[in-house]
């Protein structure tokens, strides 16, 4: 068990990071602290993504000096799917921070518990 | 086939390139313009429909230059154009219902953003319909992410922002788990496409070599959909979130958006997966248990509430069980039944909302029931409205959803006792429940109004009228011509597994 974790070493502490920045985005009140988290989830899938489509020894799928074998060049698509996947997290980071901007303006607080509570106060 | 096989293509092109237009319109502009793309998407899923029928077979259509497995490709069959023709023509008729009311609570500047949204959510509702390609599907479920979220928070008032930070987190959390459920997939797999991907997943649970990460792909793809389609116990963020979003985005959100989602994981477990190997893994049971709890406790916490729109909230998670009831059964019968129940309940639902906003507009605003006494005497087309598709919630016959209850009730049947009871009992339990519920309020808002001095309101614009009308009729079409919708589903399921 061990052995094979350490063996897919990258996968490992990415499953790690994602279990960690989950545990961040679910349970911390303070929203700054869940964007963080939800910054680390992504990054955590990110890193799971490109340790698997890398292959030891091999390069960059970009011909350069006309070696067209496949076996000297890794696949390309965990990048792309990586790059799509950054694409998405800065826009919920984005719209996550417009979203505590607004909230922080009007209840002056970052604890999503009091804001509830705040906002309930406010009535209908 | 010849042109008309571009349709879906076409359709959901359209959807993003008028988004992109809208962005630079005046509202009234950008309001006919998405009117006019969301028209012509029905009309086009209306004809795509119309020659599947006619097809043995369902059709890929490629999407660029490369060919499977490595291009982007959208399938169609007449399942997914039937899917598409009803989800657009609810959206269109809600829309057309519930724009009118849209001014008193969007700056005029921004209105032309909220159509945005509107277009963005056809585009990723008909992508989720239609793609062959996982990772597509996991782009446009963010894209409808950011979409709902900003029909949520179109209302600038500190509940409704609370209940979209609320929306967002839990939405958040199941796309990262979505996303890694499919960087797993296709870690073992190495396809993105969805019959390449059914292929080696059969292969890797033949052999027998990855089958725990195959269990838990299943599972955090499975509970990510859950979360985002208000699945019963991930339903948290559902009832602040429909409560507290302008009517019309709150008919679009229980209507639309968590239908595509639903249909996406139907996608999932039939097309990706494979129903045998769902139910060897005891997910079928899962879900089918998540509908049964979700359709009992909903409508119990759903006859507690004291306003009027919490209460539909929930009373939508409840029929969001009846579609995990039928999806987890893992029969065709079962599926059948969810399908319609989607179509039914998508139908009814959009139209509840939007009647509920007009008759909390007229009762000044306030959602408790005892501000809404007298409130159908003071809107009778609304209360009308409110009272046919309450009707169509609770499963009296004649409406859709009395037939989507006698195909669930219908699809237990081939099952052993305990299930079969455990189905029959729940369906009786809830219908009485639901009954309770849409009874009261029925009645409050006919009861005599109390002194209070009501703001004189205008009244519902004419089109939004003729568009309430319409969508009550296709409540009772659903109801009465059932037949051929459910012929079309089960010659659908056929060309889609």
């Amino acid at each position: 068990m061990l052995q094979m974790l350490y063996e897919n070493l990258e996968q490992t502490v990415a499953v790690i990071l994602f279990g960690i920045g989950f545990g961040i985005l679910l349970l911390q009140r303070n929203l700054i602290r869940k964007i963080i988290g939800l910054n680390i989830m992504d990054t955590a899938v990110y890193l799971f993504l490109a340790s698997m489509g890398y292959i030891h020894g091999r390069k960059a799928p970009i011909v350069v000096d006309g070696v067209t074998d496949t076996a000297r060049y890794i696949n390309p698509i965990p990048a792309g799917l990586v790059l799509t996947g950054i694409v998405v997290s800065v826009s919920f980071t984005a719209i996550m921070l417009a979203l505590t901007i607004r909230l922080y303006r009007r209840y002056r607080t970052l604890d999503i518990d009091q804001i509830a509570l705040l906002a309930k106060a406010e009535g209908d | 086939m010849g042109i008309v096989q571009n349709f879906p293509f076409f359709s959901i092109m359209l959807c993003m390139v008028s988004g992109v237009v809208t962005s630079v319109l005046k509202p009234r502009a950008a309001l006919m313009t998405t009117l006019f793309t969301i028209g012509s998407v029905l009309a086009l899923s209306a004809g795509t429909l119309g020659m599947t029928l006619g097809l043995d077979e369902p059709y890929t259509f490629m999407m660029g230059h490369f060919p499977a497995p490595w291009g982007n490709e959208i399938r169609i069959g007449s399942l997914e154009a039937l899917m598409a023709t009803g989800l657009s023509a609810v959206l269109f008729v809600s829309l057309l219902a519930g724009h009118a009311r849209l001014p008193s609570l969007v700056t005029l500047q921004k209105l032309n953003l909220y159509f945005i949204m509107m277009d963005l959510v056809m585009a990723a509702t008909l992508v989720m319909i239609y793609t062959n390609d996982l990772f597509t599907a996991y782009v446009f479920i963010e894209i409808m992410t950011i979409a709902s979220c900003a029909l949520i928070i179109v209302r600038q008032h500190g509940h409704t922002l609370v209940a979209a930070t609320r929306y967002m987190v839990m939405n958040l959390l199941a796309s990262g788990l979505v996303l890694l459920g499919i960087s797993m997939l296709y870690g073992i797999t190495g396809h993105l496409l969805m019959e390449p991907l059914n292929q080696s997943v059969r292969e890797i649970y033949e052999s027998g070599t990855y089958r725990e990460v195959l269990t838990v792909v299943i599972a955090l793809i499975t509970i990510s959909l859950g979360i985002k389609s208000a699945m019963f116990p991930f339903h948290a963020w559902a009832p602040d979130a429909y409560s507290f979003a302008p009517a019309l985005s709150s008919s679009v959100l229980s209507g639309i958006i968590s239908k595509a989602y639903l249909f996406l994981l139907i996608k999932f477990l039939w097309r990706v997966i494979g129903i045998d190997i769902i139910q060897s893994q005891q997910i079928g049971s899962f879900l089918f248990y998540c509908g049964i709890g979700g359709m009992l406790v909903a409508s119990v916490i759903a006859i507690s509430q004291r306003d009027i729109r919490r209460m539909i909230a929930y009373s939508s998670v409840a029929q969001v069980g009846y579609v995990y009831i039928g999806i987890g059964m893992g029969t065709l019968a079962g599926l059948t039944a969810a399908l319609f129940q989607m179509l039914a309940h998508s139908a009814a639902k959009s139209l509840l909302f939007i009647s509920t906003g007009e008759l909390t507009r007229v009762s000044g605003d306030h959602k408790r029931f005892h501000y809404l006494h007298g409130a159908g005497h003071r809107d009778v087309l609304a209360g009308i409205v409110f009272t046919f598709s309450a009707m169509s919630m609770v499963g009296i016959p004649f409406t859709g959803g009395f037939i989507s209850k006698l195909q669930i009730a219908l699809a237990s049947m081939p099952f052993g006792g305990s299930i079969r009871a455990l189905v029959l009992i729940s369906l009786a339990i809830s219908t009485l429940l639901n009954a309770v519920y849409f009874l009261h309020t029925v009645v409050s808002i006919y009861r005599k109004a109390p002194d209070i001095e009501y703001p004189r309101n205008e009244r519902i614009p004419r089109h939004a009228a003729v568009a309430l009308v319409i969508s009550m009729l296709m409540t009772l079409y659903l109801g009465v011509g059932s037949g051929p919708i459910i012929r079309i589903i089960e010659a659908g399921i056929k060309m889609f597994a």
